[in-house]
């Protein structure tokens, strides 16, 4: 999230697109109903489905899966037809007045593809990508909008033909109501008006997930909603902590702190700094990434404290390498693992035979391991898969070793929710039997890992052996970690680069100002950095006070970066420092004493007009918003594409049915239909329910919540229903070109047919948290029916919308 | 202590079952053994182990539009409670202070008198015939605390508090229609609506049964007498149909 959960009550418009925040957030309705009754702000959700939030909505749009940029590209036209961008935001904050190389072409140019497609690697060459700079190398910009190369005319020529007929034709949407929801929505492109967008994997679990974030973020920039209370794009994450996680480093390509995973040919340090170290020649420009050297020194030396040195790199060559043009996505994982080229895999919180799409082939692949290890609260479908539907014991040479764990109240640490706020969470029960904390488990293995290296050697044990790592023997003090991970000094620092104080060796760090890129810091995630500082444990803060009303609670623990609650906020005040809404300043130039009040700035600096002020968009080399996503990998203006499987043509661009640079999988399992099959003519989606957590691993094992939605379902449409005999309750069979599941139906008007180009599209919905182990008669996963076709940016399924059938079982 | 209340507000309710748990979870209630039913809702009734559920309520208005509405299903404590004016052994009371009903299992004979005197037909009975329902959390509220439903919601769909205030609240926030507001002297569970209860499947006009005094003293002179009081004496009697 941009901004946080309790900022949801400052919007005027609140957009629900690819969420459902009633069913999988339920907090969050505190803060939309709050909106709604207090100010009379204005809840649109537009869904396939009508939601638990649809119920309280004040205008419902149904939409076909997968049609979200069609929408939102007639949205964009909308804006810029009627002029109700905010000019002023626009001009001086965003990328809309800048001239792009006139050797760029689009998809109205070029039949659906960018220029630089190479249809034989399905990638793009970006070179023409790009804006066109000045002899001093600042990008060159036309104020007046009206230079042809400029991104205004770009985005305008792009969209022009998402009409609201067009938009209707491909969404299935009815014309009146999407026009109700552009105004809406365009209301807010005042200074005084803000809307925010609350969306999930509705919107990132597709081919073109990325593109549907960043069709969104382009409208909050064209409406000046960024930077705003009430206002951003907010992402409402699905786990408690996987904000955390994906902050901690999680995913294959970041290290903690969003620092690249260095590439093979970043051969050392200097390279990997020179590679990932943006420059600008913006003047006004404070392109924060140009720290980046001080963060992933000051890492290496968390991770190999005094081995690392400046004279061996800081030990980066013992840092893993991606090989170049290489990715190591979840689906790549196992792909390979089917392959027979993975020997060990640790499940560790998670249950893949049941959450991955496609999960008959990870159940295969799983069986062509070594050893598994599983860590987790239940023995589940990964753990047991071996014994699971259509597998022969006998055959599986898979040994599995299952670790038991604590549960979230049995241990203490950090949590990070959606609006990067991390709290601190204390131990509420002892463990049950021999279950032991996760940074347990890990310490002992890391130990036992160094051990056998220390007695046995390998082929290169220095990156274990040289670690740093000092948590405890057996018990793991987390605050120990947390301290880590905050950042300390490796040695005495006379007269500090920044504030000239001295600072002691083993004292913790301010903040991630104070990291040094010459070994004197150490910190294990910098965006974490001021969380654990000398004045204490932040996370653990628990003040009430809102001296704003604007719901900031800047004291309630602690938040990145900085404890900024709004991120981009130097956006919401005007060139001068006057907030555009002077009713919810989330900041403001205090001129008499020369400093910002209010929330956690986005940087000390004067406001942008006076001498030494800064651009607001403070991480990007340009210092502005970027409407021109040039680092993408499927194109800098999000396009109109079919989803994989679609029982439907591509009205925008005949000759391209699909993302053209969408990742596939090509072993015998990997079945896909691109288009449609008389065989499968409906459209099938995935969801969650509020009951149930993902792949259900806790809460089908919680006899409370198992009680409220006992087992699998499938939500048809009472027309489609009666044509297959169906009635509510009976058991049925959905099936896809990958195999089949029973479920139990329900026929609702809340998953009405819509008519697209002239046809009636029924939809099928399925939730993916049951599994055949528990209980008897829950059902298996939806994910044994739905397509590892993925997005090129993320590799993220596409498990929101494929082809199905339905019959009665 | 003022008479207590629980606010329910349909139009703030995500039908998301904190409550549910929450009452199980309080109340250390055991799970049912349930199916999906074509439904969302579950359980399907009250049971002697589900003091309170949510109904889900799906419809199309007459523009055509679906709506999903989400009522709490529970005892609404009675002004005038009939349970307690039929109860031959005074295992079910109203608490003079807060207004709650609540009851004695130990002193409860199982006979089902009080299900027939409900007029929203709520109590139900456990393994052992005993009277089960909502006490409104009364060990919490004489603790100081409020219902283990109202502490959960997320959104305050639940609301407690002094009935009184509750109700002045909700009218001046332009809730037209307060059920419970005068039904059956008062009910201790209020709805605040903006439209007619029946949209909200709740029991319009609500009434005792009108021989009620008359049956609470013919099944105290049959005690009196030493008859052994069951649902099939009751039966018997006509006191329970079917």
């Amino acid at each position: 999230m941009t901004n946080h959960w309790v900022d949801l009550k400052n919007a005027d418009v609140i957009i629900v697109m690819g969420g459902n925040p009633a069913e999988n957030h339920p907090i969050s309705m505190k803060w939309i109903l709050k909106a709604q009754k207090e100010k009379g702000a204005k809840l649109l959700v537009i869904d396939p489905k009508f939601t638990r939030t649809a119920s309280k909505a004040d205008l419902y749009v149904p939409i076909r899966p997968g049609t979200d940029i069609a929408f939102l590209g007639g949205l964009i036209k909308y804006i810029i037809d009627n002029e109700l961008y905010f000019k002023e935001y626009v001009i001086n904050y965003t990328d809309l007045s800048y001239l792009v190389d006139p050797n760029f072409k689009g998809p109205e140019d070029l039949d659906g593809y960018f220029s630089g497609y190479d249809p034989k690697t399905r990638k793009y060459d970006k070179a023409t990508w790009k804006y066109q700079l000045d002899e001093k190398g600042v990008p060159k910009k036309d104020p007046t909008l009206k230079d042809p190369n400029c991104l205004f005319q770009l985005l305008k020529k792009h969209y022009r033909r998402y009409t609201l007929d067009m938009v209707a034709e491909i969404t299935g949407a009815p014309k009146e109501k999407i026009l109700e929801a552009y105004k809406i929505i365009a209301s807010t492109g005042k200074p005084n008006k803000v809307a925010t967008i609350c969306y999930a994997m509705g919107w990132t679990q597709h081919t073109v997930g990325v593109q549907n974030v960043r069709a969104m973020s382009i409208i909050q920039l064209l409406l000046g909603n960024i930077g705003m209370a009430g206002g951003g794009v907010n992402a409402l994450r699905g786990e408690s902590n996987v904000q955390g996680s994906t902050d901690m480093g999680l995913l294959f390509h970041v290290l903690p702190g969003y620092l690249p995973t260095p590439k093979a040919s970043w051969v050392d340090l200097k390279t990997y700094i020179e590679v990932n170290t943006p420059k600008t020649a913006e003047p006004k420009s404070l392109n924060w990434w140009k720290n980046r050297p001080k963060y992933i020194v000051s890492l290496l030396k968390a991770f190999y404290g005094d081995n690392a040195t400046k004279e061996n790199d800081f030990c980066y060559g013992y840092l893993p390498k991606l090989d170049d043009n290489t990715t190591y996505s979840w689906y790549d994982i196992f792909d390979a693992m089917y392959k027979g080229k993975i020997k060990g895999f640790f499940a560790w919180g998670q249950n893949p035979a049941c959450s991955s799409a496609n999960a008959n082939k990870v159940r295969k692949a799983l069986s062509k391991l070594d050893w598994l290890v599983c860590v987790n609260l239940w023995d589940n479908e990964t753990s047991s898969f071996w014994k699971g539907p259509g597998m022969d014991p006998k055959k599986i040479k898979t040994e599995v070793f299952f670790l038991p764990c604590a549960s979230s109240v049995e241990k203490q640490g950090s949590i990070t929710n959606s609006g990067r706020l991390a709290q601190w969470r204390y131990k509420a029960v002892e463990p049950p039997g021999k279950c032991m904390p996760d940074a347990e488990i890990m310490n002992e293995l890391y130990h036992k890992i160094k051990e056998l290296y220390q007695k046995q050697g390998g082929v290169f044990p220095d990156p274990i052996l040289k670690l740093n790592w000092n948590y405890g023997d057996k018990h793991v003090d987390i605050e120990k970690v947390a301290k880590e991970i905050n950042g300390y000094y490796t040695k005495d620092v006379v007269s500090h680069p920044i504030d000239k104080k001295t600072y002691k060796k083993g004292q913790q760090v301010p903040s991630f100002v104070f990291l040094l890129d010459d070994g004197s810091t150490a910190c294990g995630n910098w965006i974490f950095s001021a969380s654990f500082t000398e004045a204490g444990n932040m996370m653990k803060r628990r003040g009430k006070e809102d001296p704003t009303g604007l719901g900031l609670y800047s004291n309630w623990a602690w938040c990145w970066p900085l404890n900024r609650r709004i991120i981009y906020n130097r956006a919401s005040v005007d060139p001068m420092g006057n907030p555009w809404d002077p009713q919810r300043p989330v900041i403001k130039w205090d001129a008499q004493n020369k400093k910002w009040v209010g929330d956690v700035p986005d940087g000390p600096q004067p406001p942008l007009a006076m001498e030494g002020g800064v651009l607001p968009f403070i991480m990007k080399p340009s210092g502005v918003g970027t409407i021109f996503g040039a680092g993408l990998a499927d194109g800098p203006f999000p396009t109109y594409y079919e989803p994989v499987e679609s029982p439907f043509k591509n009205l925008l661009y005949p000759k391209v049915h699909f993302n053209p640079v969408a990742r596939t999988y090509d072993s015998p399992d990997d079945k896909f239909v691109v288009g449609t099959d008389p065989k499968y003519p409906y459209v099938g989606t995935t969801y969650r329910v509020t009951e149930h957590w993902q792949t259900g691993v806790m809460t089908r094992h919680t006899p409370w919540l198992l009680e409220l939605e006992p087992q699998i379902f499938a939500e048809i449409d009472p027309e489609l229903a009666k044509e297959k005999g169906i009635k509510s309750g009976d058991k049925v069979i959905v099936s896809s070109p990958r195999g089949e599941i029973w479920a139990i139906a329900i026929v609702t008007e809340r998953i009405r047919p819509l008519i697209v180009q002239g046809k009636k599209c029924h939809m099928i919905g399925i939730p993916w948290h049951y599994g055949w182990k528990f209980p008897k008669n829950g059902g298996d996963s939806a994910n044994l029916i739905t397509p590892n076709v993925v997005d090129p940016n993320t590799f993220i399924q596409e498990t929101k919308c494929f082809i199905v059938n339905i019959r009665k079982a | 202590m003022a008479r207590k209340a629980l606010l329910i507000t349909p139009d703030l309710c995500v039908g998301c079952r904190g409550c549910q748990v929450a009452c199980k979870s309080w109340n250390d209630l055991p799970a049912e053994e349930t199916k999906n039913n074509g439904t969302h809702e579950n359980p399907p009734d009250l049971t002697g182990y589900t003091y309170n559920r949510i109904r889900f309520i799906e419809k199309v208005n007459e523009k055509g539009e679906v709506q999903w509405l989400f009522v709490s299903h529970r005892c609404l404590h009675c002004g005038e409670p009939a349970c307690v004016e039929i109860c031959p052994v005074k295992a079910l009371k109203k608490d003079a202070e807060t207004g709650i009903v609540y009851y004695d299992k130990n002193q409860c004979i199982g006979c089902q008198a009080c299900q027939a005197a409900c007029p929203f037909n709520i109590p139900r009975y456990d393994k052992n015939g005993k009277i089960s329902k909502c006490h409104f959390c009364i060990d919490r509220v004489k603790a100081g605390l409020s219902p283990a439903c109202a502490k959960t919601c997320p959104t305050e769909a639940i609301k407690y508090g002094n009935r009184e205030e509750l109700i002045k609240e909700a009218k001046a926030e332009g809730y037209s229609v307060l059920y419970g507001e005068t039904e059956l002297g008062g009910l201790g569970v209020v709805y605040a609506l903006k439209a007619s209860p029946k949209e909200y499947n709740l029991a319009e006009n609500p009434k005792k049964p009108e021989n009620l005094i008359a049956m609470g003293q013919m099944l105290r002179t049959l005690i009196e007498k030493g008859v052994a009081l069951s649902p099939s004496v009751l039966k018997d009697i006509g006191l329970i149909k079917g």
